[in-house]
């Protein structure tokens, strides 16, 4: 097995599905000669052309509109948009269209495409390339909303994002980007989506997050063995949306406590979600009040103060204390 | 009835004065005083000498990610000195030589590129707008701020400039539109720099030229040599007295070159040929213009030293100045500030807690 980085992880699943299936077609801004300026599609245009690895004109509406319509047609467009903070420009086509077209249609059309983007803090980037805005996409019927957390769960996510017969947001940390190797195998790997994983057993509290704030939260959960001896249970959501609240919802109800962490904001982010379907199912067995560890109400800074704006596994240490006190 | 050709009456023209080589086509040189001459220059190279700069200090690590301007002096500085200062500038991201030249001090582009939001922020006496990332979002902006001009009666005008990459996005398509529609003063300047990231202009669109688009909205346009500081000059003279006078908006397309990577970030030579790179350095709008203002008499060598040793010094004492200011910038609790007027309560609860746990945090740092 191969230790990949999350971008050459990803890299081999776009490359394998291309060989599988010639329906798969990539397009977006300097996808092609480029390779992505993250280089998640290094060498996809030398291995399958033009005709599959397109460099799109300056829209990105342009190219999700587009996307939606090879869809229609039976293709499986896999679009990147560069950085997330550019997905406002594509909003309309995937709230009006995409997210719709099987429910408007009563599935005589369907809009199997994927739509990769970067997204998150902590790569000292300029304004609009840092942001962590999932609960817009989270938010809509009939969209997908899925967030890897390192190279080999990336690379099965992301086919099976591509072979799903829904529209998939895909969004991939920036800060993950390079971080670190894992074994990725090469034979072909899917993980299903909307589905949650156990990535830590605990009885004593129970973490949640998915994304860039796997590692700061399994962090913290060391520290909290080591320094504490607490036991924290950590969930990891890989998909947002649709919610899979089966493993921490029976996580709670053992451990009776837990914390929810996010880069987002805090109002109105996956966190409030997660604490609702907690407050629904595990309220009696709830023996403190859940605590949210997220980013603030406000623009992520620029990158001089970004750091402070992050949660980072001091936080979330700290509210678990405070959880675990109560 | 036979087929006809539709008779358009807006007109979408091409100018050059000043050619690669430095020759001057005499008819049409501008009549422009020669301490304007000299001020043109020296914005050019200050825009050059400061991208130099930057690109060193971004290299060393001290400040962040940065969009070079390199090349695109004369399509900037030839547009952007027509504006007088109760006109807008609304710039996209890669205007450093423009902004500077509307006010705009080198110690905030640092401070900025350094990663402070307080180097985005535009002194009352200005009439700026600060960089717009979203590429192209910035040009209804200027029709908007144009609208509200003629509302007041005033004869002020907008100029808003952008990439070609730009001229894809639809914001620009609408921008165009509104403008035409409603007869706006503004001077849309396009500064096609051939690429837009790794794709050519000539993968960004079919049109032959991006001038031409102007005719769909009904706009005047132009295409002039964006290396030729006069002939941009004179477009944009010619468009600022027609946006004044109540004539409506022009598309001016700035044909020049992006010397260097479109940021830091960025490695061109995946995607582009060094023949293509030196073909355009023949073409630098810098020299050409200095071998004219040298053949006219108006500089001299020892003008040009003693011009650009000025420009060094004024670079360096930004430095200085900016990295002063920046030790006492950057209390990650500022970040909670201009979000609202009035801070909501949550926020406010937000900002409480911040401020706790950085306490404790600091203690426990204390307390090793
Ligand atoms: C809406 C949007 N999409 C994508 C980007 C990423 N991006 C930044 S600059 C750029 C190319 C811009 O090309 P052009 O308009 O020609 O301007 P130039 O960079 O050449 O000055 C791209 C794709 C962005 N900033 N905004
Ligand atoms: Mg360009």
């Amino acid at each position: 097995m191969a230790k990949l980085t999350m971008v050459q992880a990803l890299n081999l699943a776009l490359q394998q599905e291309m060989r599988n299936d010639d329906n798969v077609i990539v397009l977006g801004e300097d996808v092609g000669l480029d390779g992505g300026v993250f280089r998640v599609t290094e060498g996809l245009i030398q291995e399958f052309g033009e005709e599959r690895v397109v460099d799109t004109p300056l829209a990105e509406s342009g190219i999700v509109g587009m996307s939606i319509g090879m869809s229609l047609y039976g293709l499986k467009p896999v679009c990147e948009i560069q950085f997330s903070g550019f997905t406002y420009q594509n909003f309309h086509q995937i709230e009006n269209h995409a997210a719709r077209f099987r429910w408007r249609t009563q599935g005589r059309y369907t809009v199997p495409m994927v739509l990769r983007s970067p997204y998150g803090g902590g790569v000292r980037a300029l304004e609009h390339h840092s942001e962590s805005r999932e609960a817009y996409w989270a938010h809509m019927p009939g969209i997908k909303m899925v967030i890897p957390s390192g190279p080999r769960n990336a690379r099965a996510l992301l086919v099976s994002a591509i072979r799903d017969p829904d529209p998939v947001i895909f969004f991939e940390s920036k800060a993950l980007y390079r971080a670190f190797r894992e074994e990725v195998p090469e034979k072909e790997e899917t993980l299903p989506l909307g589905k949650s994983q156990v990535v830590r057993e605990g009885k004593d509290l129970t973490l949640i997050a998915y994304g860039a704030m796997m590692r700061p939260t399994l962090e913290a959960a060391t520290e909290l063995q080591e320094k504490l001896g607490v036991e924290a249970e950590v969930i990891d959501l890989l998909t947002v949306s649709p919610l899979d609240d089966t493993l921490f919802v029976k996580s709670v109800l053992k451990t009776g406590r837990a914390v929810v962490i996010h880069e987002a904001p805090r109002s109105f982010g996956a966190g409030a979600e997660i604490v609702s379907r907690l407050m629904e199912k595990s309220f009696y067995y709830l023996e403190a009040p859940i605590e949210r560890v997220t980013g603030y109400d406000v623009v992520i800074p620029l990158y001089s103060r970004e750091k402070e704006y992050l949660p980072n596994a001091h936080r979330i240490t700290r509210a678990a204390k405070k959880v675990l006190a109560a | 009835m036979p087929r006809k050709n539709i008779n358009i009456s807006d007109k979408i023209e091409t100018l050059s004065i000043l050619d690669e080589h430095g020759k001057l086509d005499e008819d049409l040189e501008p009549d422009i005083p020669e301490d304007e001459l000299i001020k043109l220059l020296r914005g050019m190279l200050l825009g050059r000498k400061f991208d130099e700069r930057m690109l060193n200090l971004q290299r060393q690590g001290r400040i962040g990610t940065f969009a070079p301007i390199s090349g695109q002096e004369a399509a900037q500085i030839g547009a952007i000195a027509l504006l007088r200062s109760s006109d807008w500038m609304v710039p996209a991201f890669r205007e450093t030589a423009a902004e500077i030249w509307r006010g705009r001090s080198l110690e905030s582009v640092i401070i900025y590129n350094s990663g402070y939001c307080e180097g985005a922020q535009i002194p009352e006496n200005l009439n700026n707008l600060p960089i717009s990332v979203p590429v192209g979002s910035q040009i209804l902006h200027a029709v908007g701020l144009g609208w509200a001009m003629k509302y007041r009666k005033v004869d002020d005008v907008v100029m808003t400039i952008f990439g070609d990459g730009a001229t894809s996005e639809g914001d620009f398509h609408e921008a165009l539109n509104f403008a035409g529609v409603f007869q706006t003063p503004v001077i849309f300047v396009c500064q096609n720099n051939q690429w837009a990231i790794s794709i050519p202009v000539h993968k960004q669109t079919r049109s032959k030229t991006l001038v031409q688009k102007a005719l769909a909205y009904g706009l005047p346009g132009i295409q002039v040599d964006g290396n030729d500081v006069l002939a941009v000059y004179v477009a944009a003279q010619e468009a600022v007295a027609r946006a004044r006078a109540g004539g409506g908006p022009t598309l001016i397309e700035c044909v020049t070159y992006r010397m260097t990577m479109h940021t830091t970030a960025d490695d061109p030579t995946r995607y582009r040929s060094d023949e293509e790179v030196e073909m355009w350095r023949k073409r630098d709008p810098i020299e050409r213009f200095q071998k004219y203002l040298l053949s006219r008499g108006t500089l001299s060598r020892d003008k040009l030293e003693g011009l650009e040793a000025e420009i060094l010094t004024q670079i360096q004492t930004a430095i200085d100045q900016a990295e002063a200011e920046m030790t006492s910038l950057g209390d990650p609790v500022d970040m909670f500030d201009h979000s609202y007027e009035q801070m909501p309560a949550y926020l406010m609860e937000q900002k409480k807690a911040f401020l706790a746990e950085l306490d404790e945090s600091r203690e426990e740092a204390d307390n090793g």
